[in-house]
């Protein structure tokens, strides 16, 4: 019999409308708060009813923040679950639930029978399956009954009595449920719990993003629906009352991008926050934001494309684009945060950046990393200073005056004497249409120097593992905890690993990093290795190996493991 | 009162001679200037176009976008600071073409900003193609047989989506013209003026003269609070009337933002109240 005493993988199954996301917000919580550190994320189908969509909840003694393809407990509720899930299932696989729902086309050796559906109807209704699971789990777990029932009673709060007593009294019966299988020895988890951890938080990366915006001051969100990024803009409207901001959902991303650069023009702190599609309809207006020299923050959430790809699940597709977008040159800088916490302290500092030089700044995250979530200790929105950078007009003002630093003062209308002047067309120091060629040459290059005088601000990229090391490994964006985890491990000696929060302008420390490794492994969720590309093309060095997955799913441990076991073999 | 007060010297227009851009910027300067409005309070946004270089050519803050997009950023800074007093201004392919469902969803919110749309029918700036508003049979060097779609009526829309304040104006009066662009400047939320001008270099067919003979005030018996009514004056009739159609005052955009519900600060004065962030923070440490 498998003992798990270091983490456990337990994925749950069922049809979208099954409550599967409930179940993974109530587990996670309720584990942290007794102790465990947890680590969830889903794979949802693009549709409200039907289909399969799991969540992977793993539970560990260790921090744990990344995917794994073993399952250790598989939680069916739908018929299809376990055909969904075939190619993750091992022999380990111990299956918990009712042959009746799952049906009986996998002949695994190790399942339990746990009458999830019938205590369900014994408590009511079918509907409290989940709740049944959600108990049997914390059984398992040895989750103290107290937690777990005041975890149910937070959650269901504001549900009629009658919907709490039943829920209550679901997971009591499962959590029996759960103990009698640990009891009578069917399975044994017996993990390692910190008791210190139970206060930390659960954030997933929408809701980190959308708190790094507003520490970084953001005060105005228009947005337009779109997977899997709505997530930043529903949290914010939902807090837009208690922060004091606007959020307001445009007609389309084109009057979105628009007015993040006509709010920036009138002193707000705008952020548009969409998917590679939408960000197709801002191409034009980041162009704007080049022209004008306005500030702008654009979140794009990668996801599976072209055009309506894969909508609800992930990729690192659109480094390239958010690079190359918007027509005329002008520069821009790209973050890609690594962890949660990252796209927290990321986007408070897109916000400064922004201002300070007048520019569009890139998060560029993935729906792996905004629906995933992981216990931490804190995000604390004051270790970066809130920097505004307008001015105060006088009668002479002139919006794009020539300096030595080539960044003009910004004014906003109505706030000092001057007149605060803004032309998408080329355009003189004051800001009025101009069609004198050298004024022309004169403002290009006082947009593009701007990237000069950025680069004492670009993030190195970390180095993990040895100073010395032969194979240096290579990755950007939401493969962070994937590649640490995997090459732990790997264990392999004289292997370092290299990620990038900002992909673009790269650290000038960059290459001596590549030129210091035997051999270099690029590790990207795209099919092209854009990151790769930008490399080969800032540095000139060529990059040896490649690691691309381009099927819509995140990277697994294993397999980066078993690809980097192949490459250093 | 400074007559001169939005007066800018040494101007290079590109507008050519006997357009009827000139009066409705003449008509605009006089209506602003006699409601003792001051440049740096007056945001201007406009698309691309023409009629759009019009914030070129007299005092004021002014953002130039991009074509069709005037609407979304006027709104943004409104919204952004309700204080300044916001004039959108551009042509009728930018506001009713390019701009069409900006415009549509912006008369839906109701900001309190003033929508100017020099309406010439005809493409000017890309020298002589259809508008939206261009008449049925209307000839230019890419249609040909002349226009086949049916022109675009602005202010019928407006009033099937029960826009604040529905004006039509002809730049060939240019009293009546300032007369309406005050009343929409004052009026509270959205206000469209459509403002009748011909082309004196690509609209051989909406001339001067032909808007002379085809347009006619509106009676002073109209009842401008009457939707019914107004929508019947947009669509029937052989002369196209001139005046202002409809009346609804209602919730204004920004007043009913929940940004400004307890605070009317612009938002260039705020700061983020990290307290308030940390305590959210913190909530994520529970169910």
């Amino acid at each position: 019999m498998t003992k798990w005493n270091e983490d456990v993988s337990i994925v749950l199954c069922g049809e979208a409308g099954q409550g599967i996301q409930t179940v993974e917000h109530i587990l996670t919580r309720t584990l942290k708060l007794s102790g465990y550190h947890v680590f969830s994320t889903q794979e949802v189908m693009s549709r409200i009813r039907g289909g399969s969509n799991s969540t992977l909840i793993r539970v560990s003694s260790r921090r744990v923040a990344s995917f794994v393809d073993r399952i250790d407990l598989l939680i069916p509720f739908s018929p299809g679950a376990v055909k969904h899930l075939v190619n993750r299932i091992s022999p380990e696989t111990i299956l918990l639930g009712e042959k009746k729902i799952y049906g009986n086309e996998y002949q695994g050796t190790r399942d339990i029978d746990v009458p999830l559906s019938e205590v369900a109807l014994q408590v009511g209704s079918l509907i409290y399956s989940n709740t049944v699971a959600v108990g049997v789990l914390s059984g398992l777990l040895s989750v103290d009954p107290q937690i777990l029932s005041d975890s149910l009673r937070t959650h269901f709060s504001g549900k009629e009595q009658e919907t709490m007593n039943k829920n209550l009294e679901a997971a009591k019966r499962g959590y029996a449920l759960g103990r009698d299988l640990l009891r009578n020895g069917k399975i044994h988890i017996e993990i390692q719990k910190t008791p210190d951890i139970s206060n930390e938080i659960i954030l997933d990366g929408n809701e980190a993003l959308a708190l790094g915006a507003v520490s970084g001051g953001c005060n105005f969100v228009p947005f337009y629906p779109m997977s899997p990024s709505t997530g930043v803009a529903l949290f914010l409207a939902q807090h837009a009352k208690e922060l004091g901001i606007l959020v307001e959902q445009a007609e389309d991303e084109i009057s979105a991008i628009n007015m993040v650069i006509g709010a920036w023009y009138a002193g707000a702190r705008a952020m548009a926050s969409t998917s590679g599609g939408g960000f197709a309809l801002m191409a034009e207006g980041l162009s704007l934001a080049g022209m004008v020299e306005s500030p702008a923050v654009i979140h794009i959430g990668q996801r599976p494309a072209p055009a309506t790809g894969l909508p609800t699940r992930t990729e690192q597709g659109d480094l390239l684009f958010a690079l190359y977008a918007g027509h005329g040159e002008f520069p821009r800088v790209i973050f890609a945060p690594g962890t949660i916490e990252d796209a927290f302290t990321l986007t408070q500092r897109a916000f400064n950046l922004a201002d300070k030089y007048q520019i569009p700044v890139f998060l560029l995250t993935d729906q792996y990393l905004l629906e995933s979530h992981y216990n931490f200790p804190a995000l604390d929105p004051s270790l970066i200073k809130l920097e505004n950078h307008f001015v105060k007009t006088d009668p002479e003002y002139k919006r794009y005056l020539f300096t030595e630093s080539v960044i003009s003062p910004r004014g906003i209308p109505g706030f000092g004497e001057g007149l605060v002047v803004l032309d998408s067309d080329e355009h003189d120091e004051e800001g009025h249409i101009t069609e004198n060629l050298d004024i022309r040459t004169k403002m290009v290059d006082k947009r593009l120097r701007k990237l000069d005088q950025l680069q004492g601000e670009i993030i190195p990229p970390e180095l993990v593992g040895p100073q010395k090391y032969e194979t240096l490994v290579i990755a950007w964006g939401s493969n962070y905890h994937v590649v640490i985890e995997a090459m732990h491990k790997l264990g392999k000696e004289g292997v370092a690993f290299l990620h990038f929060n900002q992909v673009y302008p790269l650290h000038p420390e960059t290459v001596s990093y590549l030129q210091r490794a035997q051999t270099t492994v690029l590790i990207e969720n795209n099919a092209t290795a854009q990151f790769g590309q930008v490399i080969e093309l800032q540095t000139g060095c060529k990059l040896d190996k490649k690691i691309l997955k381009y099927n819509g799913a995140p990277f697994s441990v294993e397999e980066i493991e078993r690809s980097l076991k192949s490459f250093l073999n | 009162m400074d007559k001169k007060l939005f007066d800018m010297k040494d101007l290079d227009i590109a507008w050519c001679p006997g357009c009827g851009n000139f009066a409705i910027l003449t008509a605009l300067k006089e209506a602003l200037t006699e409601l003792e409005l001051k440049p740096e309070k007056l945001v201007m946004v406009s698309g691309i176009g023409q009629a759009a270089k019009a914030p070129h050519y007299f005092k004021c803050n002014f953002f130039n976008g991009l074509h069709g997009r005037s609407l979304p950023a006027a709104v943004a800074i409104k919204a952004s600071n309700p204080q300044l007093t916001v004039i959108a201004e551009s042509g009728d392919g930018c506001t009713y073409g390019e701009g069409g469902n900006h415009f549509v969803h912006t008369i839906r919110r109701n900001p309190d900003i003033t929508h100017l749309v020099h309406n010439n029918m005809v493409y000017g700036l890309t020298k002589g193609q259809a508008s939206p508003t261009s008449q049925h049979g209307f000839k230019t060097p890419v249609q040909t047989e002349g226009v086949f779609p049916e022109s675009f009526n602005p202010l019928a829309l407006a009033i099937s989506l029960d826009a604040s304040f529905v004006a039509r104006a002809f730049a060939g009066d240019i009293e009546q013209t300032k007369h309406i662009i005050k009343k929409a400047v004052l009026h509270k939320g959205y206000a469209l003026v459509d403002i009748l001008q011909p082309c004196v270099t690509y609209n051989k067919l909406n001339t001067f003269k032909w808007f002379k003979e085809n347009t006619a005030n509106l009676e002073e018996s109209h009842n401008p609070h009457d939707r019914m009514e107004a929508f019947r004056k947009a669509t029937e009739g052989e002369k196209l009337p001139l005046g202002i159609f409809y009346l609804h005052p209602k919730p204004i955009f920004e007043e009913e933002l929940v940004a400004y519900r307890e605070n009317r600060e612009p938002l260039y004065l705020r700061r983020p109240d990290l307290t308030k962030v940390v305590n959210i923070i913190d909530s994520k440490r529970g169910i």
